[in-house]
């Protein structure tokens, strides 16, 4: 199936693309979907309460009417903004988004492509969304967008550096930046799953996709206690839903990258278990990510700017880089 | 060339989710370190003391439920107090217990409500949901005993209005053990964590020479070690039949105020326990007070310890049945003094964290 991208170009190649991508889209919009719908529900049962349960049975389909609300309001354009900015940058913050994710391997079968600079790609991809959250905070021409915008950049760009650097430890390990191959390097038994020679990337990687999330605890472009909304303060309807959009779908990218980095993919913990199919192994693991993004937001609080920053220049990225140091000393006398 | 740089204007209410109603602050922004604050109040200003001027002194009560809406109960005492004072009334015992319990009742479930409030302003969600639904229960016993949730008139010149429905005591006993465990569940929960503490330790601090000079007092003054609580200090009620500590911290700053404000809910326990055993059978909950409330001409001054520190009600009487200035010492306005002082050189984000810890209620700075 993945052989269109070499295939000569047809109506026979281009109707897969479509298929294909259509079919990718809408699982991701399903996902987004049923995120919020359970991200509400966890949280709900965590302080007390019931969470959405009115729209549809069990409340099933209250985000599709929340989606509906915001398409169905009217389009608020501050009339001192930056018109051509203000309505550029949430498509520049949810294309990358989607773009993203033809890079990433579900199970052996279903990929949409296996780039050899995969890894690379969807990093490299993924910052370009925090152009669009900077512009969005520049043209709304607020002062608390503004703000939200400048640290949104700050914590984008600062939590890239230690993110990337975890990753080089995995990349050292498998010798490839193909997440396929990747995948394919942790296969047998558990313990050849990255999460336990790279525990330190690891955790390393989390911190900084939580902040690159822009989740909580590192939630401070949109702190709502102190800068209302942040950057999206003047957004709303469905341009405010496209930036939302892109959040989740990140939320998706990066509970899918950590699984095929540190959870071994689609494999089966033991290889006997191998009967159980690749995506059910690699839809436990991935919602077992997605629930620890859930569940650290309704237990932390925020951190503070200032300590964001220095934790990530002054702890994450010297840790990553002795990670980094380690993995190849050691990788060294084991080849020698 | 130089990079030009400017400060920011930036308007901080009075509608902001963090500025605990309609409080706003003007506060200029070097990048993100504030480099001068203004605060604006009187947005929820209602003229409560000229207002009662032209109130019997019955019809003032309520006014007072609508100053500090979190804490209703201290204020009807306040002004109950000083008008029974000046008439030198006597108060049955049972209406004085029952004042007793509710007022360490509000205690608790003011602190419950900047416990869980404060939590929210400095990013953790869930907190305040679990505060919420213990302060629920006090709620609902008080909502028992007088019919309202918020607003009480529970208290008159002489007594109470109602007595305590049946069952009502009982309640109030099985609430104690359970606060206490929840409150166990709070320390557990919230106070050890790294991230409360990394925010709360050494942000806005100051020393005991400073709070008083500024005239701070509650949770305000004590967190520099202070012990001062009128409770002890200037007896009223029933408080010197009971034995409790005043929980003191050392180090001013936001943390100290904090584990103060958690253990005065301790504290208020503790007197609610021993009230329970000595709360006396039977009795009046009205002592005998003429029709028309006329106090004798003069002026008294009486304060005690609300939730948010020295509450004082200077009354100034010609003998008539309405007052002839009132004048309510409010503190959280008198506490919200210190705020530009310690927010010069802060960062936007310790705004929120050192507004929270003074424990302002917008109704009753604007009164």
């Amino acid at each position: 199936m993945q052989t269109y991208f070499h295939d000569t170009f047809s109506w026979h190649t281009a109707g897969q693309m479509l298929l294909v991508s259509g079919l990718l889209m809408a699982i991701v919009l399903g996902f987004v979907t049923y995120a919020i719908y359970f991200e509400r529900k966890i949280l709900g049962w965590m302080q007390l309460r019931i969470g959405p349960n009115r729209v549809g049975p069990l409340g099933l389909l209250q985000t599709v009417a929340d989606v509906f609300k915001l398409l169905i309001k009217e389009d608020v354009i501050p009339a001192r903004a930056d018109r051509g900015l203000f309505i550029l940058a949430p498509a520049i913050a949810f294309v990358p988004a989607f773009v993203v994710l033809v890079a990433l391997p579900y199970t052996s079968n279903w990929y949409v492509a296996d780039f050899n600079i995969g890894l690379l790609y969807m990093i490299a991809i993924s910052s370009i969304s925090t152009l669009g959250i900077v512009v969005g905070g520049w043209a709304s021409n607020s002062k608390y967008a503004l703000m939200g915008g400048m640290r949104a950049a700050a914590q984008m760009i600062s939590y890239e550096v230690p993110l990337l650097l975890s990753v080089v430890g995995v990349v050292l390990l498998t010798g490839s930046l193909s997440l396929r191959d990747i995948v394919l390097a942790q296969a047998g038994y558990f313990w050849n799953w990255h999460i336990f020679p790279q525990c330190v990337a690891f955790v390393i990687f989390l911190i900084a996709s939580v902040a690159e999330l822009n989740r909580t605890p590192f939630d401070l472009p949109e702190a709502e206690s102190e800068l209302v909304a942040g950057y999206h303060v003047e957004y709303s309807g469905f341009r405010f839903a496209f930036f939302m959009l892109a959040e989740y779908v990140y939320v998706f990218a990066m509970a899918t990258l950590t699984t095929v980095l540190f959870l071994g993919g689609w494999h089966a913990p033991f290889p006997a278990w191998d009967v159980v199919p690749e995506i059910v192994w690699f839809g436990l693991k991935f919602c077992v990510v997605v629930f620890f993004l859930i569940w650290i937001r309704g237990t932390l609080p925020r951190i503070r700017v200032d300590q964001l920053m220095s934790f990530a220049w002054k702890v994450l990225l010297p840790l990553a880089l002795l990670n980094i140091f380690v993995t190849s000393l050691v990788l060294q006398f084991l080849a020698t | 060339m130089a990079l030009r740089t400017e400060e920011l204007l930036l308007n901080v209410g009075p509608q902001h989710p963090s500025t605990h109603g309609v409080f706003r602050i003007v506060v200029t922004l070097d990048g993100e370190v504030i480099t001068d604050a203004t605060p604006v109040m009187g947005y929820l200003h209602r003229g409560t003391e000229k207002l009662a001027e032209n109130l019997t002194y019955t019809q003032i009560i309520p006014y007072t439920d609508r100053m500090d809406y979190v804490s209703a109960m201290t204020n009807n005492y306040v002004l109950c107090h000083t008008v029974e004072k000046l008439m030198q009334l006597e108060i049955p015992p049972r209406a004085e217990f029952l004042r007793l319990i509710v007022m360490e009742l509000q205690r608790i479930a003011s602190h419950l409500v900047w416990w869980g409030t404060y939590l929210l302003d400095i990013g953790a969600m869930s907190p305040f949901l679990y505060a919420f639904r213990d302060r629920e229960t006090i709620i609902n016993l008080f909502n028992e005993l007088c019919g309202a949730r918020l607003t009480y008139f529970y208290m008159r010149i002489g007594g109470v209005k109602w007595d305590a429905p049946p069952g009502w005591l009982e309640k109030v006993r099985d609430f104690i053990p359970y606060m206490r465990k929840q409150l166990q569940q709070y320390h557990d929960l919230v106070s050890g964590n790294e991230l409360v503490i990394a925010r709360l330790k050494g942000i806005g601090t100051y020393d005991a020479s400073t709070a008083l000079a500024y005239g701070l007092s509650g949770a305000n003054l004590r967190c520099t070690g202070v012990a001062w609580d009128l409770r002890k200090i200037q007896p009223y009620s029933l408080y010197p039949q009971f034995d409790f500590d005043i929980p003191v911290a050392q180090t001013g700053d936001c943390y100290a105020r904090y584990t103060v404000r958690l253990a005065e809910i301790a504290q208020s326990l503790h007197i609610l326990e021993q009230a329970m055993r000595i709360f006396p059978e039977g009795g009046e909950i009205m002592g005998k007070v003429p029709r028309i409330v006329r106090p004798p001409e003069g002026e008294i001054y009486v304060a005690i310890e609300s939730p948010r520190g020295e509450i004082g009600c200077y009354l100034v009487s010609k003998g008539k049945d309405k007052p002839y200035r009132l004048k309510f010492r409010r503190p959280s306005f008198v506490n919200l003094q210190i705020l530009p002082k310690l927010l010069i050189g802060e960062s936007m984000t310790n705004l929120v964290t050192i507004l929270g810890a003074i424990d302002i209620v917008v109704g009753e700075v604007d009164a």
